[in-house]
């Protein structure tokens, strides 16, 4: 069993309005898995459903191969999107129930408690009511009461809201630890760069239907345009460009570099290779600059949402 | 409880505290000497002015009123003319007084005028109290009949009150899960119908736990005053003992009233008391709760209210007047089973002997209600808690109980 959760078929209506319209989706174990789509596309009633707060009405989840049972859970650690803790309980007091929902006993609890505490040098917390607490303060509480019961799937919807960019990359670090030690994460986010960083499957939901999913570097294999980015020394930029344009799809590209040299993005047809370009470019002048360009996540996300 | 009803006496008492001094005029000459000033009413007799003088003097003196006796040919004339003049309308327990005084000393003049001895009449009358009776040979009285509505009142309009209170609290809790947004995390560790139902049998647990407080307390304080009377515990006391109990001097009237209070159905009403309570309160607080998942905030829960006020005030409203008047008429007995007004109106009635069979009968109903209305607002329940924005109306709630 490769896939740690499989979701088959999901449909969920509210009403006349269908949610989810026959959704699959199988996430690899040790995998981080990007779950996508614009506002109001349906991921967080996947989410949900796995979670089972909803019941799907039609299709089948299953998580390590059975069907999802309650005592599942415990296996599982959800950080909501809209997420909040009770505001005039003590952070120790509240963390400890929250744990001893997941199933854990008090004295495990305090147990791990005491190291994501101690991880996140935060112990003189524990006395202190949410209240006092900052945003990002709150928002640290909520990550460690999301991952302490060492669930076997971690879902993480917008993690990174409200997060300054050190306490952010803070918690990357602590997400890739979790899968390093073995956990699967699902991670849904607009935050797009984080999503080309952190994953490497991912899953676009679009109009209550899901429009794309794979490996990430699969599909960004598929969107490749055989464009390259160059970086061309020469003292005739003008007459190189002219000759390029006669045999190239040829636009203007932006990098840092250090001379001032002719910048360009070059497309090519798909059966021409890279060296047989190199060999064609290299007569115009110095090439300091040779990379193809690998469609972001970004746009392929605009790019299939618009096509649908 | 009994903190506040001391609070209303003293306030009433202190209503009342201020000294009155109202002016007489008495042209026959009559009554002005019964008039005796007492700690909260003086009178001031004015003696050789004139009507319209004397209102003058009364209104400048910043007095509480003038009494105006005319002459008369007779007394009855006379009573028939008697004018109370003053600001605005007058405290009736004053009118009663002066009415009182009046009429006693009309009452003995006329005794005297018919050449009888006022004394002599006075000691003719007879003063008749009936024990009354059941057929099953148990004694009641009057003043059984009066504890009867006290307990049935206070324990129908205590569950009223609770009802209210707890059911708040329940609400409360909901709408702050809700806009503190950690339903969410909640309800991805626990079902959403076990965090609802946990709330409601919780918050029941409370109340009931605070009713038996009570109860004991309110039993020791029974038992204590009944030591001090010397009526002996366990079971009826007889009518002997009561008579004995009143005969022994100045407390008697304290003494019928605590062996009448042990000779009301009081395990009855205590047992009877818990099971409608935790089933009126179950009823109720699953409605609340669901209202609190409707909702973002508590300014929002208005509207919905209605639904729970009305039937509570109904419940209220028929026990003080219908059942009072009669505890085992068709509308008590309907109202007794109806499960949003039986809690109250059943519990008013227990005092008054009702069959354990209907009792049950009225329970069983309570219970089936809350199962389903239970199942209602798990519904409701489960879709409001992770809907934010906008409120609902009763149409959009239908349609929550059907995703």
């Amino acid at each position: 069993m490769n896939e740690i959760l499989v979701a088959k078929d999901i449909v969920k209506r509210f009403g006349e309005y269908t949610a989810l319209n026959k959704v699959s989706i199988a996430v690899p174990k040790g995998s981080i898995f990007g779950l996508l789509g614009p506002n109001g596309a349906g991921k967080t009633t996947l989410i949900r459903i796995i979670n089972q707060i909803t019941l799907p009405d039609e299709g089948l989840v299953s998580l390590d191969g059975a069907p999802l049972r309650p005592d599942h859970i415990k296996d599982i650690g959800y950080l909501p999107e809209e997420r909040g803790l009770y505001k005039s309980m003590k952070v120790g007091e509240q963390a400890l129930y929250l744990a001893q929902l997941k199933g854990l006993t008090k004295a495990q609890a305090k147990e791990k408690l005491r190291y994501w505490f101690k991880k996140f040098e935060i112990t003189d917390w524990w006395d202190k009511k949410v209240q006092e607490l900052s945003k990002g303060m709150a928002q640290k509480i909520q990550f460690i009461v999301t991952v302490m019961h060492e669930p076997k799937l971690l879902i993480f919807d917008e993690p990174f809201s409200g997060f300054d960019p050190i306490n952010a990359n803070r918690i990357k670090d602590e997400i890739l630890e979790l899968r390093d030690k073995g956990a699967t994460v699902i991670f849904s986010t607009h935050r797009m760069e984080s999503v080309e960083e952190l994953c490497d499957h991912i899953a676009l939901i679009h109009k209550s239907n899901k429009i794309l999913d794979g490996k990430l570097i699969d599909i960004q294999r598929e969107y490749r345009t055989n464009t390259y980015e160059i970086g061309l020394l020469s003292d005739q930029k003008e007459e190189v460009l002219k000759k390029l344009n006669e045999t190239f799809e040829v636009s203007e590209a932006t990098f840092k570099t250090i001379n001032d040299e002719l910048k360009l993005n070059i497309r090519v047809s798909p059966n021409t290779s890279a060296n047989q370009l190199l060999n064609q470019l290299m007569p115009y002048g110095q090439l300091t600059h040779f990379v193809e360009v690998i469609p972001s996540v970004s746009d392929i996300f605009i790019q299939t949402v618009q096509n649908n | 409880m009994v903190g506040v009803i001391s609070l209303i006496a003293y306030l009433t008492q202190l209503n009342n505290d201020s000294v009155r001094t109202i002016s007489v005029l008495d042209e026959s000459g009559l009554f002005v000497d019964n008039f005796k000033s007492t700690s909260a009413t003086t009178y001031h007799v004015l003696e050789g002015v004139e009507l319209d003088v004397a209102k003058k003097l009364t209104q400048e003196a910043k007095n509480y009123g003038l009494l105006y006796i005319p002459q008369g040919a007779n007394v009855d004339e006379i009573a028939q003319k008697i004018i109370f003049y003053s600001d605005d309308s007058p405290s009736l327990f004053v009118m009663d007084d002066i009415e009182d005084t009046i009429a006693e000393n009309a009452r003995t003049i006329k005794l005297k005028d018919s050449g009888l001895d006022a004394t002599l009449v006075n000691s003719m009358n007879v003063k008749v109290s009936a024990d009354l009776e059941t057929f099953d040979g148990e004694t009641t009285s009057k003043m059984g009949n009066g504890l009867k509505l006290i307990f049935g009142g206070a324990a129908g309009y205590l569950l009223f009150m609770f009802i209210i209170v707890y059911g708040n609290m329940i609400m409360r809790s909901v709408i702050e899960e809700k806009t503190s947004r950690i339903i969410e995390i909640i309800v991805s560790s626990v079902k959403p119908i076990k965090l609802l139902l946990g709330k409601i049998f919780g918050s029941t647990l409370a109340g009931l736990t605070q009713f038996v407080i009570w109860i004991v307390v309110g039993g020791l304080l029974m038992i204590l005053a009944s030591s001090i009377f010397g009526i002996e515990l366990g079971g009826m006391p007889s009518q002997e003992l009561i008579n004995q109990a009143s005969s022994s001097g100045a407390n008697e009237e304290l003494a019928t009233i605590v062996a009448e209070i042990w000779r009301l159905p009081l395990l009855n009403l205590v047992v009877m008391f818990i099971l409608f309570f935790a089933g009126g309160y179950l009823l109720y607080a699953s409605i609340y709760a669901a209202i609190g998942a409707a909702v973002d905030n508590e300014t929002d829960t208005q509207q919905f209210m209605l639904p729970i006020i009305l039937p509570l005030m109904l419940a209220i409203y028929v026990g003080f007047f219908t059942v009072i008047e009669n505890p085992h008429g068709v509308v008590s007995q309907i109202f007794s089973y109806i499960p949003f007004t039986s809690p109250v109106v059943m519990l008013m009635r227990i005092p008054f002997g009702v069959p354990i069979w209907q009792q049950l009968i009225s329970v069983v109903i309570l219970f089936a209600t809350f199962y389903l209305m239970v199942v209602l607002a798990a519904k409701i329940y489960r879709v409001g808690i992770l809907m934010y924005g906008k409120k609902p109306t009763y149409k959009e709630l239908y349609k929550w109980l059907k995703y």
